[in-house]
């Protein structure tokens, strides 16, 4: 792939153009020879699965990471964008979904912190200056508010705003947006919608990264697809379907072929969740787990698949709904859901799953305590023969049961997560994105894992965000979008692009 | 299935645990200071002076044993000090009216263990971090043994129970035996119990403990009621020993505790370290202040010096550990 853009050029020369930049972290390659333009007052969507490399893009876009290879141009001339301030001084700025405000400090404070006009005494700022440059950039973008109330006051959306002024004072000409409209409510929306427009016609483009359907063709001149690290393809609102796009964004080209031995008919029933809300933000979770099932629960990051989880899990107070597992009810901390025997892998294994700095024969007795030592009286030998056991049936690479586990690799680490579950005699298992950080061949043996566990009796949830996963190695999945289940899928319906489409937001 | 040997494994380390290691260096410092003592002083190996150290290791011991579960479990007990002395003066009050040891005894135990619960309950239910809670105790501690004494101290005491400080049994001073009988129990607890695991698991990563299925504030509360408990059991030693309470004997306590707990070789961050190592934590702080006392140091280096070997103690034990990440 060259650097050419296949798409007829509208203005002469692109305001930014990224030719052919790659960036690789240790064993996964985020850019593989991504070339990129940004023409001035348009919009450019960014649209990619989680981990297709937008993130990385926008982070190579405004400095915070530099490219391992390839050329920037700015107006038609080689720049180069190894620091944040380079990027600053190309008018580039990023609207993270996290934002970067002082929350303490009021709106005045924040657009100019750091960069406050200096008085007439040395180390003081021009207090009558800096108010009428406020006044003034409110002003242009339409935000008609007090420029002395505390941030901390301030709601999501007027939060955004004081960001993009910010952005807008340091004389931005490229705004990069990552999923603006995430926590903003309609009509929110339609002001930003607003803004960007007048933005627009002042000639600032705009990068703007969205999973909603909607927005993309509402707002995008040009559309750039995203996936596996690699640009598929650019192309103009006008000449694609939301179809289109979704089979660019899918049909991912790694070969995985997971053992998997589907059971002839469901078990019983073992997990029921009915109505389910909890204070993080999930809604009328309806869920249904039989033994012998592996069933997926997909949707995008942030759609509140850990919270559904950790619900069940009882990490997380249940605000209203019933979890039945098999056949009685329950609701309280961890430990009691423990002991009923639900199991739960989180996501970041090393800061919620285990304690780094003991041994594995530690952390694989952990959950079974109770189970091993009924007596309450704890016998280290007895111990290290449970985890000697454990570590030969999961093959856990490790020199000895008194390793400490934070020196096993990725693999084995998340092999001891599962292995202290299986010493408690669990039998549902939910796994959050088991997979994460693992190289292919600990993947497999995961999965070969799985799908011994569910043969013997016991069942699974898993969330994953590789969608190719799910639909590898779940007899069915459930779909949530903005915290609510948006579908389900059946064994026959399971598809990468059923997915993506019932996890984006269309209307 | 592929190729796991491809998997990066780090070397295997010692075969000795980390624990054991730490112990050992401790137990070497202690006999190096010993045998300094030795050449350098003549009476520092004569009986008498043993005993006493070793009478005056356990006081500081009984306090800083429950004080090492809350730091293993990543908190800090700064009330200790405190909840000797208003128990100490609760239990004296008991056994001045009633005449009976015994039900002063328990007093002393359960006014320690209430208080001790009181902060596991500010620190799980309400979530207040552990320093500040039991930094508040202290104050409030302080106020009600000033307020319930009046200024006034408390003296006499029946023979039998002034024997628990101050008798001897074969020789041997009575607290000295308690000291063993707490050490075995204390390191049983932490080694030999699913609780004591358990402890060393919240404190290694609460996160990851709660995701365990480990009741972690329940574990918590137990681990402040214990503190507070053997401070109360301190403070009757106190009252035996002394013969008399006062609201403030508790000031000069908490400190010291802490300086042999870490001394000891308990990280302040939780799930590293033993019952053991705070006991030669505070073998080794007894006998520095005993080698100065016999060497005719000024007492005014002592705290100095107590802080100049905290400081060294725990450098070396960070230095020593290679943590995990």
């Amino acid at each position: 792939m060259s650097g050419a853009l296949p798409i007829e050029v509208t203005s002469p020369t692109p305001l930014l153009e990224l030719r052919g930049i790659s960036k690789e972290f240790p064993g996964v390659k985020a850019l593989d020879d991504v070339s990129f333009a940004v023409y001035p007052g348009e919009v450019h969507m960014l649209l990619g699965e989680n981990g297709a490399g937008k993130s990385t893009l926008m982070k190579v876009l405004c400095g915070a990471y530099s490219a391992d290879a390839g050329e920037f141009y700015h107006e038609g001339k080689r720049v180069a964008i190894s620091s944040t301030a380079d990027a600053q001084k190309l008018g580039i700025a990023v609207i993270f979904q996290e934002f970067s405000l002082v929350p303490y400090l009021d709106i005045t404070q924040n657009i100019f912190l750091g960069r406050e006009p200096r008085g007439r005494i040395p180390g003081t700022i021009d207090r009558r200056k800096i108010l009428a440059d406020a006044k003034r950039v409110l002003g242009t973008i339409g935000f008609d508010i007090d420029h002395s109330t505390i941030v901390d006051k301030l709601g999501v959306a007027q939060q955004q705003m004081v960001e993009i002024a910010k952005a807008i004072s340091q004389n931005a000409r490229i705004l990069v947006m990552d999923e603006p409209t995430a926590a903003l409510s309609d009509r929110e929306t339609e002001l930003l919608f607003e803004l960007i427009a007048r933005l627009k016609a002042d000639g600032v483009s705009i990068v703007y990264i969205s999973h909603r359907m909607a927005e993309v063709f509402a707002l995008g001149d040009r559309i750039t697809v995203l996936r596996d690290g690699r640009r598929i393809d650019g192309v103009r609102p006008a000449d694609v379907t939301p179809d289109q796009l979704v089979r660019m964004m899918v049909g991912r080209n790694i070969d995985m072929t997971y053992p998997r031995h589907f059971a002839d008919k469901p078990g019983e029933l073992l997990l029921e969740v009915k109505g389910l809300s909890s204070s993080t933000g999930i809604s009328d979770i309806n869920i249904e787990v039989r033994r012998g099932e592996i069933v997926g629960l997909c949707g995008l990051v942030g759609s509140g698949r850990s919270e559904v989880a950790r619900a069940i899990f009882g990490a997380d107070p249940v605000t209203s709904g019933e979890i039945i597992f098999d056949g009685k009810t329950i609701s309280g901390e961890p430990d009691l859901a423990a002991r009923r025997g639900i199991a739960l892998i989180p996501e970041s294994r090393k800061s919620e799953g285990l304690a780094l700095l003991r041994s594995v024969s530690d952390n694989l007795v952990v959950s079974a305590l109770r189970k091993l030592f009924p007596s309450g009286l704890f016998d280290q030998r007895a111990a290290q023969r449970t985890s000697d056991g454990l570590i030969r049936q999961l093959r856990i690479a490790t020199p000895s049961v008194r390793q400490t586990v934070g020196l096993l690799s990725g693999g084995n680490q998340q092999k001891v997560v599962i292995g202290k579950w299986l010493a408690a005699g669990s039998k549902l298992f939910i796994f959050d994105e088991p997979t994460r950080g693992i190289d292919i061949g600990a993947k497999s043996e995961i999965f070969a894992l799985i799908d011994r566990l569910v043969a013997e009796g016991a069942a699974a949830l898993m969330i994953s965000s590789e969608q190719i996963e799910i639909c590898h190695v779940c007899d069915r999945a459930y779909v949530m979008r903005e915290g609510r289940i948006a579908g389900h899928l059946t064994r026959h319906e399971l598809t990468e692009e059923n997915i993506v489409r019932l996890g984006m937001h269309h209307a | 299935m592929t190729d796991i040997t491809k998997d990066a494994i780090a070397p295997p380390r010692s075969f000795l645990s980390q624990d054991a290691i730490q112990v050992f260096y401790r137990l070497l410092a202690a006999f190096l200071i010993c045998a300094a003592l030795a050449v350098l002083s003549d009476s520092f190996l004569s009986l008498g002076n043993i005993l006493n150290v070793l009478r005056q290791a356990s006081l500081t011991f009984f306090i800083a044993s429950g004080l090492t579960l809350v730091v293993l479990t990543a908190g800090l007990d700064l009330s200790v000090g405190a909840n000797v002395a208003l128990s100490a003066c609760i239990a004296g009050t008991v056994i001045h009216k009633t005449g009976s040891p015994a039900l002063g005894i328990l007093t002393g135990l359960a006014c320690g263990g209430i208080v001790g619960l009181l902060n596991g309950i500010m620190v799980t239910a309400l979530r207040i971090p552990s320093f500040i809670a039991t930094y508040g105790m202290l104050w409030v501690l302080n106020g009600l043994a000033y307020w319930y004494m009046a200024g006034e101290t408390l003296h006499g005491f029946p023979a039998g129970f002034r024997q628990i400080g101050s008798g001897y049994l074969f020789g041997l001073p009575i607290p000295v035996y308690l000291l063993l009988v707490f050490l075995g129990i204390g390191t049983f607890f932490a080694q030999r119990t699913i609780w004591g695991q358990e402890i060393y698991a919240i404190g290694a990563n609460p996160v990851a403990a709660r995701l365990s299925g480990i009741p972690v504030a329940r574990r918590l509360l137990l681990v402040y009621a214990v503190s507070g408990t053997m401070a109360g059991l301190a403070s009757i030693i106190f009252l035996s020993r002394l013969n008399s309470a006062e609201a403030d004997i508790g000031e000069s306590l908490t400190l010291p505790a802490i300086a042999a707990v870490l001394i000891g070789g308990t990280s302040l961050f939780g799930g590293v370290g033993t019952v053991f190592g705070t006991f030669i934590g505070a073998l080794i702080l007894t006998l520095v202040l005993n080698g100065m006392n016999l060497l005719s140091v000024s007492a005014n280096w002592q705290p100095l010096v107590t802080g100049v070997i905290v400081i060294l103690a725990v450098w070396l034990d960070m230095k020593t550990r290679r943590r995990a990440q």
